[in-house]
């Protein structure tokens, strides 16, 4: 396998979401810059959004909301465990964002007068912006990068960056998972929006890929960050989200709430006052589920024939327009049954919780010259339209801290270190499938990491993944593809130790379901009011400590403060 | 470390009077974001290679002349 080297002066990893307005706005700021933007799939069809969105979900649009209550709603929903400052950034930019869609050609619902047409789903404000025909939001987004002259590479999984010996950011390496060449890229800043850690737990029908988040997303990003020394925030916040069960994607509250839908147990009752995904949300979910009065479903068969119809030409056209299909293979149809929901396996994500990498105002981490946005980093609740502004604001920021910069001295032994692991599946004769170890893995991560969160299974489960770290080096990869798969398997493994280190050290509970510790069941504001960060100490070993909550820019009354605590309907109305 | 071969219904279905790949399309093969789409060296046409799909609908949509079906994997139907 050939070995290629190139030098950029920004690398922004990930085409999905926020990497293409990395790279867009880099380019637009410095036209002259050697930007590259590389994909482990293909940048015109990669990430969350390959087939649109349905909504905006954070829209903070002039006459609807303020930042000022946008920020105060997330820090309430997140339990106060925010910096404002981080989330403020995006909120300011939020209508600029829509606007500079719309020029592009990306669709938004309007009202008769041509204005944004905001809808409350929220559990205090109103923030969220329908796309009835938001299908081509990355066609648009394609077609920007296009005109920039942004260069992209395409099936290329990055493995680790490279870190120089001041350390600064210094690149990164990359695998062709169909020439199996080994790419060495340098450059003076690197921007990491790999997404989620969509393959974490194992979905429950046991289908590796069944996954709510696109399952290219599996935790590389975490993974490398952690490796390059920087510190990851909050892992022990999981993704748990309520979905349409066995087809494991959003059923999707957001788009049929303002049309009249909601959720129901058994008995046909509303337990819940928003569907707003929130810790708390999914904790009285699961307690609706676990206390006997499950199944729990999406109920629209009350509603009319022709706003059913007006839901199906969302939900089945737009982000994930099998839904339709899955809903007519088991005779399913919105205006007489009810949809079957539950909770999904757990996975680490900032953009819907609050578990990434962190990152400053700037998405900046505690790297020099790395940046994560989107997802990945952990400004919480950011959503795709928060993936686009962070993106935004560290391809710009990046512009700024290459200035008069060179690359960063690298020892090249880091180099051949890499490329010794990452060939070495490719070169063993023989050995385990990596689908097998990464099923036997993920499902650990089910069996031991889901919550409620039990110390003595957390501690178990750690002996588990230790004992499968063992079998990484038994991985046989027959082909560069399998390869890709096996590297993957290094990912997901790291984040399962990350996640389980991060929650056996918040001895509290903390965001309803996502953090529920039944040694722990309260919070405990006195000790735990912070938070949780992890990165490699000197003993290669992860490292937990505490990070103050910044001052913030608009305080919570006490009134306000658990608004989230109080989402359960106290005497069930009838549906 | 002998393994053994463990087979999966396909769950992408190509017409292979429809696919045009033996002209040098390569659109599905290009879309796939898990990349399990791959040119069938025997025929000339695209096939699904790998049990990796997540019914996303790339493929079917860019598809030229509409050769793809995309099925729910049938461990989730």
């Amino acid at each position: 396998m050939a070995i290629q080297r190139i030098d950029v002066d920004i690398l922004v990893v990930g085409g999905g979401t926020a990497g293409p307005l990395a790279a867009i706005k880099a380019k637009q700021k410095s036209p002259g810059l050697q930007v590259l933007l590389l994909d482990k799939a293909n940048v015109k069809r990669s990430g969350a959004i390959a087939e649109g969105m349905d909504s905006v979900n954070n829209a903070i649009v002039p006459g609807y909301a303020t930042p000022e209550q946008y920020v105060k709603e997330i820090t309430i929903a997140n339990d106060g465990i925010v910096n404002q400052a981080a989330i403020n950034a995006y909120a300011v930019r939020s209508c600029d964002m829509i606007r500079e869609l719309d020029s592009w050609g990306v669709k938004f619902e309007k009202d008769a007068t041509g204005e944004y047409a905001v809808k409350k789903v929220h559990h205090l404000g109103s923030y969220v912006l329908p796309m009835p025909e938001g299908y081509d939001v990355k066609k648009m987004i394609f077609k920007q990068l296009r005109k920039l002259g942004v260069r992209t590479t395409n099936r290329l999984t990055t493995t680790r960056l490279l870190v120089g010996s001041d350390g600064r950011i210094a690149g990164a390496m990359a695998v062709d998972s169909r020439s199996g060449d080994f790419h060495v890229i340098r450059a003076k800043a690197v921007v990491l929006c790999t997404g989620a850690a969509g393959r974490l737990g194992l979905p429950a029908s046991g289908y590796l890929f069944g996954t709510y988040e696109n399952p290219t997303n599996a935790g590389d990003g975490y993974s490398m960050a952690y490796h390059a020394g920087a510190e990851l925030s909050g892992l022990e916040c999981f993704q748990i989200n309520p979905l349409i069960k066995d087809y494991n994607g959003p059923a999707c509250a957001y788009v049929t709430g303002p049309f009249g839908g909601y959720t129901v147990n058994a008995k046909g009752e509303r337990f819940i006052k928003s569907d707003y995904w929130s810790g708390q949300m999914m904790l009285e979910f699961w307690r609706e589920l676990e206390g006997g009065n499950g199944p729990v479903f999406l109920k629209l068969d009350h509603l009319a024939d022709e706003t059913v119809t007006k839901i199906e030409n969302v939900l089945h056209i737009t982000e994930r327009p099998t839904r339709g299909r899955f809903h007519a293979g088991r005779g399913t149809d919105y205006r007489r049954d009810l949809v079957e929901m539950h909770i999904s396996e757990i996975g680490l994500c900032g953009g819907h919780s609050a578990s990434g990498v962190w990152v400053d105002e700037h998405a900046r981490t505690t790297v020099p010259g790395l940046y994560a946005a989107g997802d990945l980093c952990n400004v919480a609740h950011n959503y795709m339209l928060g993936a686009m502004v962070y993106g935004g604001l560290a391809g710009e920021d990046a512009v700024d801290f290459i200035a008069g910069k060179d690359f960063a001295v690298v020892d090249e032994a880091q180099v051949e270190a890499e490329r010794r692991r990452v060939f070495a599946p490719l070169e063993r004769a023989d050995g385990i499938p990596p689908t097998q170890v990464e099923y036997k893995l993920r499902r650990m991560v089910n069996d031991y990491l889901q919550p409620p969160k039990v110390t003595r299974k957390m501690e178990l489960g750690l002996r588990r993944f230790t004992e499968i770290r063992a079998d990484l080096e038994r991985i046989k990869a027959r082909n560069p593809h399998e390869l890709m798969r096996a590297m993957e398997v290094h990912a997901i493994l790291d984040c399962a130790e990350l996640a389980a280190v991060a929650s056996l050290y918040r001895t509290e509970s903390r965001w309803g379901l996502y953090h529920y510790r039944t040694d722990y069941p309260e919070r405990d504001d006195a000790h735990w009011f912070a938070f949780v960060e992890i990165r490699k100490g000197a003993d290669g070993r992860p490292e937990c400590f505490k990070r103050e909550v910044p001052p913030y820019l608009y305080p919570i009354e006490a009134g306000e403060r658990d608004a989230y605590d109080r989402l359960r309907v106290e005497t069930p109305l009838a549906a | 470390m002998p393994t053994i071969e463990n087979p999966s219904v396909v769950s992408i279905t190509v017409d292979t009077e429809k696919c045009i790949a033996e002209k040098g399309c390569r659109v599905c093969i290009d879309v796939c974001p898990t990349d399990i789409l791959i040119l069938d060296l025997a025929n000339g046409k695209v096939r699904m290679a790998y049990d990796e799909c997540w019914y996303c609908l790339p493929c079917e949509h860019d598809c030229p002349t509409q050769a793809l079906k995309v099925e729910i994997p049938y461990l989730l139907r």
